[in-house]
């Protein structure tokens, strides 16, 4: 008779504590800098066919535009991988957060100017100056002001609920910039006129002198980041995206984001094991609304101005699509997604088509198809991969969980059914 | 979500007495504002006041049909199905195609009201038939998945269902010629439009078509035991999928009718009409309470009466802020009355 075994097993080491995300900083930069490099110093020199493919498929300033798509769905992913409550007016942030910087750094604001650190170009005579980093912290602090503003009635209700009222905040708030050159009678965001420009950002800046289209040397410097600066851009809109990926992982670690995991897991049973509900939801939103923010304001510096058509209800979806293609709360999947899904809308689709319709002779509008394309990724995710491209393995679990310890009943078996039938 | 058959224990829902009484009080005040500015509104100018009440009611009862699709498929399996008003899109150009396409009718004619009531019945087939697809091919495998997948699925599928308007009506607006009689009656300077009249004589009988098919047939009697207890009517030999299904097929009907109703007295058609008109839909749908019939016919018949008046009357905010104002509803009446206003309260179930 073999002897039962009483041991105790061995502790392991936490599963879950994933080391390598300890390194991402170097690896994170090193990829940067590889950008930076192959665009500022390489890319100039090479042969003009090269040179017109990268134009064509990859040019930085889709790049840009990627990485400000990249902070905006990695602040949707706390909000909705993170803590679990669906948000589909996430862009009403981004909005907030753009015309804080209009606000914050434009002629627009009707006071003599008023410059603190800033860079208001020569000859501005009214408006707010404020210096770049002061402008972020404002716009993030406005934004959270909003998120806590719009959760704090809506939290207590029904997860479903709760994304229509998100939806409706999402509907509201650009319509009220864009009606805005009158709102109650002051005119608080040039309507759709649009706000701009608004003051360059020191930065930076890598300029390749070019004589009869070759590309002579390129000089390296500090100075006012022009409209075509992308390397400059580039630079700091990789600097928030990694601000925002370390506050996502470190806060993913800590009391805040156990919390919110179990929120997002049980609201039930988390409210039972003391987890302030109210309160971990609405700091689940202050810190998405915090990322919408940065992102809006890279976004009003990326167009040089700020104007409300932008901001419709199929960004909040095409936020909800980068952060379920790439797997809702892991942080490098929706990176991921948030990249691929920005190049294919900004510059794949459209290159994809005119390739197909060059080679084929077709004349398809493939750009027309962004709405099957983005509906189609959401529901078969949904139906065959939940969990996303490159899912955490605790999300995973939970959502194939599905019907385990319930006591529903299953279809009954046809064949027993018809057997049943034959003995009556 | 996990559903038991033991009733479930609510959450707290506030520590505060306090926090309570002034919640209550804040929503009378709101009440009073609005009957205040209906009333000088009226006295300003009491033709114009009741011309913009006609015109809002006859699109309420529009809302009030898609808002029964939203609330039918609320009760029976508790997804905001998001595709519901890319549907009535989607009816709006079926019909278009039926009567300006297949019939070539332009005008009121003899041949006109043939070709509208062929429409009605293929629209609705056409509707009900497309709800049903979705449902077998999509929600109904994500029906004991979290709550999130058949949302975040309903989203798309409302994506899909854009693609294929904008692929057939293009992306511009098109206007669509009615084949109803135009023009209106004048009661006293009140204007009240023949087209009006129809979407009463259209809305009405269906919508009694409806609730007699939900309160007396043996349909409606496993329609509404399954969205008590899906597991308990099983158990009482209800065939669930067919019943969702069945329910699906209804609620599509209605969008069809409305869609129909729509392209005729409007006479315009857009892609993106479903997602604009779907959420106002879905707001009278919460405003009378969600997965309440009664209540959505009345949510439907308000809103369309709030903007109706909010476009029509001398202090209203005009068309802009349309959708400001009919959200700003909706996240009011979540905060205050999340049951509605005929809703009975609903827990949600662990």
């Amino acid at each position: 008779m073999a002897q039962p075994n009483f041991a105790v097993p061995v502790p392991q080491r936490p599963q879950n504590v994933d080391r390598t995300k300890r390194s991402w900083p170097i690896g994170f930069a090193i990829a940067a800098v590889v950008i930076f490099i192959f665009y500022s110093f390489i890319l100039p020199y090479l042969t003009p066919d090269i040179r017109t493919v990268v134009q064509h498929w990859m040019p930085l300033g889709t790049i840009n535009t990627a990485l400000i798509w990249a902070m905006s769905a990695l602040g949707l992913n706390i909000v909705v991988g993170y803590a679990g409550l669906l948000d589909l007016g996430y862009v009403a942030f981004w909005a907030l957060g753009g015309y804080a910087a209009a606000w914050l750094m434009s002629y627009f604001v009707p006071v003599s100017a008023i410059n603190i650190l800033g860079n208001a170009a020569p000859g501005t005579k009214t408006g707010l100056h404020l210096n770049i980093l002061l402008v972020l912290i404002g716009a993030a602090a406005f934004c959270a002001l909003f998120g806590v503003i719009i959760g704090a009635p809506t939290l207590r209700l029904r997860s479903d609920y709760l994304a229509l009222v998100t939806l409706g905040f999402g509907e509201i708030i650009p319509q009220i910039f864009k009606n805005g050159d009158d709102f109650f009678g002051h005119n608080i965001s040039n309507g759709t006129q649009s706000i701009g420009p608004i003051d360059a950002v020191e930065g930076v800046t890598a300029r390749t002198t070019v004589v009869a289209g070759v590309a002579q040397h390129t000089d390296v410097g500090w100075g006012d980041l022009l409209a075509f600066d992308h390397s400059g851009r580039f630079i700091m809109f990789t600097l928030l995206t990694a601000l925002i990926i370390f506050i996502s992982l470190r806060i993913r670690q800590g009391r805040l984001g156990r919390a919110w995991l179990a929120i997002r897991e049980d609201e039930l049973a988390a409210s039972a094991m003391g987890v302030p509900l109210m309160r971990a939801k609405l700091a689940a939103y202050a810190v998405g609304a915090v990322a919408g923010g940065i992102c809006g304001v890279a976004y009003a510096l990326q167009l040089n101005r700020m104007l409300p058509d932008p901001f419709t209800f199929s960004v909040s979806i095409t936020l909800l699509a980068m952060v379920v293609l790439g797997g809702m709360g892991n942080v490098w999947g929706v990176l991921v997604g948030a990249l691929l899904i920005a190049w294919f809308n900004s510059t794949g689709l459209p290159e994809i088509g005119d390739t197909v319709n060059g080679t084929f002779g077709t004349n398809i509008d493939f750009p027309s198809y962004s709405f099957l394309i983005f509906g189609g990724t959401l529901v078969i995710m949904m139906l065959f991969r939940r969990e996303g491209l490159l899912p955490e393995r605790r999300t995973r679990l939970v959502l194939h969980e599905g019907a385990a310890g319930d006591t529903q009943a299953e279809e009954p078996d046809e064949e027993l059914v018809d057997q049943a039938g034959a003995v009556k | 979500m996990a559903q038991s058959p033991t009733a479930a224990a609510s959450l707290p829902k506030s520590r505060l007495r306090l926090s309570a009484y002034g919640e209550r009080v804040a929503a009378y005040t709101i009440l009073a504002a609005v009957f205040a500015w209906l009333v000088v509104n009226f006295l300003d100018n009491p033709q114009q006041f009741l011309s913009a009440a006609v015109f809002g009611i006859s699109n309420g009862a529009l809302y009030a049909l898609i808002a029964l699709g939203y609330s039918l498929v609320y009760g029976i399996i508790e997804l905001i199905n998001f595709a519901h008003g890319d549907l009535f899109m989607l009816g709006t150009l079926f019909s278009g195609f039926i009567i300006t396409v297949v019939f070539g009718s332009k005008a009121m004619s003899a041949m006109g009201w043939v070709a509208f009531l062929v429409a009605l019945v293929l629209v609705i087939l056409f509707c009900a038939s497309i709800n049903m697809s979705i449902e077998f091919l999509a929600y109904r495998r994500l029906r004991h998945a979290p709550k999130l997948a058949p949302l975040i699925t309903a989203v798309g599928m409302s994506f899909v269902l854009q693609f294929v308007g904008l692929k057939w009506n293009g992306s511009t607006q098109k206007s669509q010629p009615s084949v109803l009689p135009q023009g209106y009656i004048d009661l006293g300077g009140v204007r009240i439009y023949t087209s009006f009249l129809i979407v009463l004589a259209v809305t009405i009988p269906i919508l009694g078509l409806m609730t007699w098919i939900v309160t007396k047939t043996r349909m409606g009697k496993a329609m509404r035991a399954t969205a008590q207890d899906q597991d308990a009517a099983r158990l009482m030999g209800v065939n669930v999928n067919r019943i969702i299904s069945f329910t699906f097929g209804i609620g599509g009907a209605l969008a069809g009718v409305a869609g129909l109703m729509y392209e005729q007295t409007v006479g315009t058609t857009r892609y993106d009409l479903g997602l604009q008109l779907g959420l106002i839909a879905f707001t009278a749908a919460v405003l009378g309470g969600i997965g309440s019939l009664p209540g959505a016919v009345l949510g439907g018949v308000l809103i369309g009466l709030i903007q109706g008046l909010n476009e029509g009357v001398r202090y209203g905010a005009g068309q802009r802020w349309t959708q400001s104002v009919v959200f700003s509803i909706l996240i009011l009446f979540m905060v205050f009355k999340p049951t509605g206003l005929m809703g009975v309260s609903m827990r949600e179930k662990v």
